[in-house]
């Protein structure tokens, strides 16, 4: 076994983004950056409709533009390639229809590609989009999701005989009987925006295709290489061994670049057609248009509650629309089933009835974006216990110690069917009192509603699901639950390592040499990490679902025991000891209680890798090993609680962050400095979701956000300091105790900054169950307010 | 996002931007700072056949004082208006409205020409020119000609330039003694358009009273908005709360802004009162200093 040294161990300590240097000079080999011989830019028509025939196409003065190299129509494309369909088999009933990567009769959604042009360079491209001339005949736009699901509604598919792509839902408990039994029953109707992911580098492609081999290199800006490979496989009918998917660096993900994009198969086969290698960055205009969109839901919830503030039971009814496809192949159903299946959060709730809908309509497709369905399931239930709190006359604090499943009722098994097998709910939320100074701030808002200042507290006690050892390969998707590491001492004594987890600014690399070192017993600077290459490291399902940390560290673990004991063999071989007592600690390799026999690990490489010769035959001449990990468990619980401080501005609706305490669980921490930013910049997009960003479409569905402009992401002056405290409770389920992190933050803050936002509007009548909360929503509530003067004021 | 072609100009004297200008017309744009053109050339929204870069024309960026007015060149970048130490003590309005034109990076590129030009009804700068009583000076092949910022405005992103002539000068006349300014904004974020602004103007007369008064509103209009009426019921009283309250009042009625994506008609009319209101106030308590 590895064993820790004299050396400080580097795992649990916030060591320095071995990423950075490079990334901070300006020095990232992002895919915008290569440039090929030979070359090519594509770019495409899209469509200007949300639903639409389309009866003509005509591309004959856009291949007479100089420059322009190709022209792939729809027809074409379709001949070219496999259409896709993003089912998941274990949702039982969903239905969707064949996508194809061009428009073939109809458009669906503004911004559908139509057509694709090659061209010397992407101005070229732009000019000859210009030329095509394309006859639609438009067709009532399906925008509402309640509307979508209506008989007479037109049909955006007709072949699937109506606009519903999936129908869901349990029923847990004896729900009736609870609110038969409930003191109050409250019902609310929450409206959850559109958002989209906005990652600083947009979607980006090069494809290269060699005919005399039959394969394909691409790179490309995704989370997910080895699952690209095997959907273009898939798609355009080669085998995988002939595709080579390469993720250079990625310049944020967040979700977006785990799906199978059409204009991404378009600009491929445009590089088969042409043997050439063909470039396509996607603009803001089409990321915004095109990108995956994410959170449009309706959640009708009625919740049943004792005097005594206990939740007795619930009801939810989402409604979640996605677009005209459910999207390949992760599909578009499971944010609508995680909202309604995470609903009841940390709390001990039994009896729960859940429906769900799924919906069609001529927007832009909807997929995973970071927290898959956990803001909203936690924001409708942290919003319902303050609403009865408030009713109770009880602390919004003292509701939540009533309901919050304690130590002591571990493992608890959720209305649903989760399994919570560690946790630390109550002790998260003691801390963040704590650390937030509740207390203190209860004094101030009362103070200040005395002065006229209305300071709002939030909390948001949540779950987060990390880590999924089983997902999607249950329902047929070609996504591995499984993780991989190779790790290889070079003959210096130096270690490189192969990794299927993918790093697109989280610090994956960074954290996984830290594992690595302290398993090896060497510094962190001699382990080289590496990952994003099919044709490179072992087969790996990327990053999505807060899985990099847990499953890449469980693989590296692996793979470097297998490493230390071909080390401890050899060295017991040459040391003339025993294996079992050899350790490796301080980059040395000795003999257990006897210092001076030690040997360094270049030592036992130069012997390896030169003069195998001389080692006895039964020693295999190799410091390499590969392992692949997949957790025991299927879902790994993670825990943490939110407090935030608003004040609103009640004349202008502003509202302003003034403190914000996180307490976050995931277990031991690998690296609380990466701890710590992953959830500050999970935060801020929570802060984006309740407060700025919204994706609008108008009843047409044309699209109004189509810049930075209009859809509001936050930016530094919106960021307030997010202080991060953490438990540790490990999981006993995987390696190392660890648990995922990556999407606490953005999980927890919508439903504590609602809350803080109706705290401070609660003098008022106020109560808001709507996303984004916008200046104008706050002063438009504010004025139908009962209790309260023409001008909003106090 | 790439423009359609065009062609690149660089003239580099006033009499030559003219005389492309006169050649070219309709067909031709003025290149100043380009955060204004180029995203709307990016999104082929504008495609003009010419663009005349003002980058490399002699004496169009400067700052000079004269008896206390202040005359500025068209091309004078909005950050340096920003750091000018003239223009901090003389007019301390253009640095307060000039903090919320969007971000930095925006004002090291921006001109206070292209701002006025380009007329975005929610931009900052056209209505704190406006409120200063700012005159333009627009240089064509007829010659120079001047005149108010009021005038000046003619409706979403259209002014009385003719499509021949450059804006080369902003003359801003010399403040009353003990003025105070004010120019405060609501916006969804820092460095966003406001959804409603306002630059105030008031000077204390030597009895205590208000004498000048300006009250000009952004993002509430077409073009930058005067409320007349506002400016009289403080001119000539010595304002007090009563009157600021008043005053938010007045506005509300007055203004008849549209709504958007960012905000309803109503928001933005009950907003404008309000920040009247604070604005004036702020503005008020400065002229003790002034
Ligand atoms: C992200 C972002 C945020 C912004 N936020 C704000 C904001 O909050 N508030 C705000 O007011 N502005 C904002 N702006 C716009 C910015 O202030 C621009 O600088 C300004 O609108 C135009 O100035 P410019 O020098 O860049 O002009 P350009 O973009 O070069 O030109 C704009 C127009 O004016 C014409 N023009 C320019 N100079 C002259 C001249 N001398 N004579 C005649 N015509 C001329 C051009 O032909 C063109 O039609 C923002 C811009 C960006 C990119």
């Amino acid at each position: 076994m590895a064993t820790s040294g004299t050396r400080p161990r580097a795992v649990g300590r916030p060591v320095k983004r071995v990423e950075d240097g490079r990334l901070l000079a300006g020095q990232g080999r992002f895919v915008d950056d290569l440039h090929l011989p030979r070359m090519v830019h594509a770019a495409f028509v899209r469509s200007p409709h949300a639903h639409a025939r389309v009866r003509h196409v005509s591309v004959s003065r856009a291949l007479a533009l100089p420059g322009v190299v190709a022209v792939l129509t729809a027809d074409e494309a379709a001949r070219l390639c496999h259409p896709w369909r993003g089912i998941l088999t274990d949702y039982v009933g969903m239905k969707t229809a064949l996508q194809y990567p061009l428009a073939l009769d109809k458009v669906r959604y503004v911004g559908e590609p139509v057509v694709a042009v090659a061209a010397a360079d992407r101005y070229v491209a732009e000019d000859a989009c210009d030329l095509v001339e394309v006859e639609y005949e438009t067709l009532p736009a399906v925008v509402d999701p309640e509307a979508a699901m209506r008989p007479g509604t037109p049909l955006i598919h007709e072949e699937l005989g109506d606009n519903v792509i999936y129908r869901g839902g349990f029923d847990k408990g004896e729900v009736d009987q609870a609110f038969a039994r409930a003191h109050r029953v409250y019902r609310d109707r929450f409206v959850v925006g559109r958002q989209t992911c906005v990652a600083l580098e947009p979607r980006s492609l090069v494809a290269a295709y060699e005919p005399r081999e039959g394969s394909l290199s691409v790179w490309i800006s995704s989370q997910v290489p080895h699952m690209m490979q095997a959907i273009f496989a898939r798609i355009l009918g080669l085998p995988e061994q002939k595709i080579r998917v390469v993720a250079p660096d990625v310049g944020g993900s967040f979700g977006l670049k785990i799906h199978c994009y059409s204009d991404d198969v378009a600009a491929c086969l445009l590089a088969m057609r042409l043997g050439r290698p063909v470039k396509w960055i996607a603009d803001r205009l089409e990321s915004f248009a095109t990108d995956i969109h994410c959170r449009e839901h309706l959640v009708d919830v009625e919740a049943a509650v004792s005097a005594d503030g206990t939740v007795l039971g619930l009801r939810s009814r989402a409604i979640t629309g996605v677009g005209p496809w459910s999207c390949y192949p992760r599909s578009s159903v499971v944010e609508g089933n995680q909202v309604i299946r995470l609903l009841t959060g940390p709390y001990r709730i039994r009896n729960y009835k859940a429906e769900l809908n799924v919906v069609a309509q001529n927007k832009a497709l909807m997929s995973q974006y970071r927290a898959v369905g956990h803001p909203i399931a936690s924001m409708v239930m942290e919003s319902m216990l303050d609403r009865a709190a408030r009713d109770l006359q009880l602390d919004p604090v003292e509701i939540r110690r009533r309901n919050l499943v304690r130590r002591d009722e571990l493992p608890y098994t959720t209305a649903f069917g989760y399994v919570f097998e560690s946790g630390s709910y109550l002790e998260s939320l003691e801390l963040a009192l704590d650390k937030g100074g509740y207390a203190r701030w209860r004094e101030e808002q009362a103070r200040g509603r005395r002065e006229g200042r209305h300071l709002g507290i939030g909390l948001s006690c949540f779950i987060e699901l990390t880590a999924p050892g089983s997902f999607y390969g249950s329902g047929g998707a070609p996504i591995s639950a499984q993780d991989s590491a190779t790790v290889r001492v070079e003959p210096g004594g130096t270690v490189t390592a192969l990794i299927g987890v993918t790093n697109q600014g989280q610090g994956a690399h960074t954290a996984f040499a830290q594992i690595i070192a302290d398993q090896l017993g060497v510094s962190v600077e001699d382990v080289n990490v590496m990952s994003g290459d099919t044709a490179l490291v072992p087969y790996g399902g990327g990053t999505s679902g807060s899985r990099g940390a847990v499953l890449g560290a469980g693989a590296s673990i692996l793979a470097c025991r297998a490493v230390a004991e071909k080390v401890r063999r050899i060295a017991g071989h040459l040391l003339e000891a025993a294996p079992d007592d050899v350790e490796l600690r301080d980059g040395k390799v000795s003999v257990r209680g006897a210092p001076d026999r030690s040997l360094t690990l270049a030592d036992i490489g130069f012997r390896v890798y030169y003069q195998s010769d001389k080692l006895p035959r039964d020693l295999e001449p190799s410091l390499e090993a590969t392992a692949h990990y997949t957790p025991a468990r299927p879902i790994t619980w993670a825990n943490g609680v939110h407090m935030v401080v608003v004040e609103v501005d009640v004349e202008t609706g502003l509202v302003k962050i003034l403190r914000y305490v996180t307490v976050e669980d995931c277990g031991p921490m690998i690296n609380p400095a990466l701890v710590a930013e992953q959830v500050r910049g999970a935060v801020v997009q929570g802060i984006g979701s309740t407060l700025y960003e919204h994706v609008v479409y108008d009843a047409e569905g044309q699209l109004l956000t189509r810049t930075l402009m209009d859809y509001l992401v936050p930016g530094a002056a919106e960021m307030p300091d997010i202080e991060v405290h953490h438990l540790e409770t490990p999981s006993p389920f995987t390696l190392g105790g660890f648990k995922g992190i990556a999407e606490a933050g953005t999980a927890g803050a919508p439903g504590a900054i609602l809350n803080a936002v109706n705290d401070a509007l609660a003098p008022f009548g106020v109560r808001l169950t709507r996303q984004p909360i916008t200046p104008d929503l706050i002063r438009s509530a504010l004025r139908q307010a009962p209790a309260l003067n023409r001008d909003g004021r106090r | 996002m790439k423009p359609a072609p065009f062609e690149y100009l660089a003239p580099r004297t006033v009499p030559e931007a003219v005389s492309l200008l006169a050649r070219h017309g309709e067909e031709a744009k003025l290149l100043a700072g380009g955060q204004s053109l180029v995203p709307l050339m990016n999104m082929r929204l504008a495609r003009p056949r010419r663009v005349i870069d003002l980058n490399r024309t002699q004496g169009l960026a400067y700052i000079r004082e004269v008896n206390g007015a202040l005359r500025i060149g068209g091309m004078t970048r909005q950050a340096t208006l920003e750091r000018s130490p003239v223009i901090g003590g003389r007019c301390p309005l253009l640095p307060e409205a000039l903090a919320l034109v969007g971000h930095p990076a925006i004002r090291s590129r921006g001109t206070i020409g292209g701002s006025l030009a380009h007329a975005d009804p929610a931009a900052e700068l056209p209505a704190a020119i406006a409120a200063l009583d700012g005159q333009i000076t627009a240089t064509g092949p007829r010659g120079e000609r001047t005149l108010p910022a009021t005038s000046f405005f003619l409706g979403v992103l259209t002014t009385a330039l003719a499509p021949d002539e450059v804006l080369t000068e902003i003359a801003l006349p010399a403040l009353p003694p003990r003025t105070g300014t004010c120019f405060l904004e609501v916006a969804r974020r820092h460095g966003d358009f406001a959804l409603v602004g306002v630059a105030v103007v008031v000077s204390r007369r030597s009895d205590g009273a208000c004498g000048h008064a300006r009250l000009v509103f952004c993002g509430v209009g077409p073009t930058p908005v005067r409320v007349a009426r506002a400016e009289a019921l403080v001119s000539g009283r010595r304002p007090d709360a009563a009157v600021f309250a008043a005053v938010e009042g007045l506005v509300r009625e007055t203004l008849q802004p549209d709504g958007d994506l960012h905000a309803s008609a109503d928001y933005r009319r009950e907003v404008a009162g309000v920040v009247a209101r604070r604005a004036l106030t702020t503005a008020w308590s400065r002229t003790n200093h002034g």
